[in-house]
């Protein structure tokens, strides 16, 4: 029997719509990335803290941030964070980009 | 204690930069032939060859042709820097199970003559790739920043690592970067990914080595002193570095526990180390998996000198990855180095009353770890 659509084309027509899917196992416990197997897809609030996060310094080029998310729901992905001072505890929430990208930029900013 | 197999032979390809035209199949046969002449065996002897190289995905199919030996058991097993350890392993169930009786294991890698680009090719997560991680170095920066932010792991601690990789490569003719090196040097050394620096890296270098393993009972007629596997354990918990659960805990705590559950050993009866070191964090890493220290500890231990020559503990004393050569996957040659120190082989840098050793590989991004416990004949 083939599936429709593969993991990560689901994953990119959520984002497409503004949203952050993950799955959960029959026991509802997060799960991601995502998977194929019996599995069911949620929608994450975006909200969680910046569990790592490393400034990469390339030759030639801007440095740039690259940042693992802990997200509410608990799970956690890769991302990068928009902010002159991204530090581990961070609290986050997600944006997408014109490419339907999945970033983070600081909670406050959406109260400020 | 019976041991069911031993490392007969050991030996180097030529290493560095071998220059234009070598390929890793080259590196591959140069080692073998080496390391068979060491224990003199030769290729008619072997009948179990294993092989890894991120350049040559069947590996063992190129270095059976590059050196004339057609197996009756095959292992091209990819997991990374710790496929030499895991090969290790295999080799042993393989020997004991009567699907070879001399396996031959090697590495070659000639990524410095090449460039890495095209020597290392990443597998890229879909779900990361957006975000431009630079692998393998992003990954272990993560894991690094987590370190210090748990448990005030400083950037001093991390540098310690390659001075003291440096101090033991300064003991070593073989070893790539040999000139003084200061934990300031490391601290003012050009970023590559906060917090580590260039210094805190491994080298680039071409290189390569073999081994030859064969039972207990063989390896006592032959022209080198066995060196036994006492145990070995494999394990891996992730492939990409946004999947690790916890990035200050390595699966090397279940491969290191394995093995000296198997050995009947412990962590205070080592004598010499060989801890994949591809950036500082990771022997601190390893050190703490492993069982040398408490969690969280493994950056107070590396001060002051204490896994440097002269230290209370000797670890990586060809220089490690950061000093001595890096080709690729480091795995074989700090096999390599763990063997010779057992023999009595290594001169100057030699660890006194060295009888225990470690190996403990680690392949992708802190992904797969593999330990493998060695002896010397007093310890069976």
């Amino acid at each position: 029997m083939a599936s429709p659509r593969s993991p990560f084309a689901t994953f990119q027509e959520h984002c497409a719509r503004g949203e952050l899917a993950f799955q959960v196992d029959d026991q509802g416990a997060p799960l991601f990335p995502p998977r194929v197997g019996p599995t069911k897809w949620q929608v994450s609030q975006g909200r969680g803290i910046v569990y790592s996060t490393t400034t990469v310094v390339p030759r030639g080029a801007l440095p740039y941030n690259v940042s693992l998310i802990d997200l509410a729901e608990g799970f956690r992905m890769m991302s990068t964070v928009q902010s002159p001072d991204v530090e581990i505890g961070l609290a986050v929430e997600v944006r997408f980009d014109d490419q339907a990208t999945a970033y983070f930029v600081p909670a406050e900013a959406q109260r400020s | 204690m019976r041991p069911q197999v031993a490392i007969a032979g050991a030996a180097e390809s030529d290493l560095g930069e071998v220059g234009p035209g070598f390929t890793p199949a080259d590196l591959m046969a140069q080692a073998s032939l080496r390391a068979l002449d060491d224990c003199g065996l030769t290729v008619a002897d072997v009948d179990g060859l294993f092989a890894s190289t991120s350049q040559l995905p069947m590996a063992t199919l190129s270095l059976g042709a590059a050196v004339g030996i057609s197996p009756r058991y095959s292992d091209s097993t990819q997991i990374g820097g710790s496929s030499t350890i895991a090969q290790l392993d295999h080799a042993r169930a393989a020997i004991a199970s009567g699907l070879c009786d001399v396996a031959l294991i090697a590495y070659g890698s000639t990524q410095r003559s090449v460039g890495r680009a095209s020597a290392s090719i990443q597998e890229i997560s879909e779900y990361e790739a957006p975000y431009r991680p630079t692998l393998p170095v992003s990954a272990y920066a993560l894991a690094a920043a987590r370190h210090m932010y748990e448990f005030a792991t400083t950037p001093q601690q991390l540098a310690e690592v390659a001075v003291s990789a440096r101090k033991w490569a300064q003991l070593n003719e073989h070893a790539w970067s040999r000139g003084p090196l200061t934990v300031e040097d490391v601290l003012n050394a050009p970023r590559i990914c906060e917090p580590l620096g260039v210094r805190d890296c491994c080298l680039v270098t071409d290189g390569g080595g073999a081994i030859v393993v064969v039972s207990s009972e063989r390896a006592q007629t032959l022209r080198q002193p066995p060196v036994y596997l006492l145990g070995a354990g494999q394990a891996h918990w992730h492939r990409h570095i946004s999947e690790m659960p916890d990035l200050v805990r390595t699966a090397a705590s279940e491969s290191g526990g394995r093995a000296f559950a198997e050995a009947g050993l412990g962590p205070a009866e080592v004598d010499v180390l060989g801890l994949y070191d591809a950036f500082t964090i990771t022997p601190i890493l390893f050190l703490e998996d492993l069982g040398f220290c408490p969690k969280g500890e493994g950056g107070a231990f590396v001060e002051g000198g204490r896994t440097a020559p002269g230290g209370a503990l000797a670890v990586n004393t060809n220089g490690g990855g950061l000093s001595y050569q890096h080709p690729g996957m480091y795995g074989m040659l700090l096999l390599i180095e763990v063997v010779r120190q057992l023999r009595g082989d290594c001169g100057e840098r030699q660890v006194a009353n060295c009888h225990v050793g470690l190996a403990h590989g680690n392949g992708g991004v802190l992904s797969s770890q593999c330990t493998a416990l060695l002896g010397d004949a007093t310890t069976i």
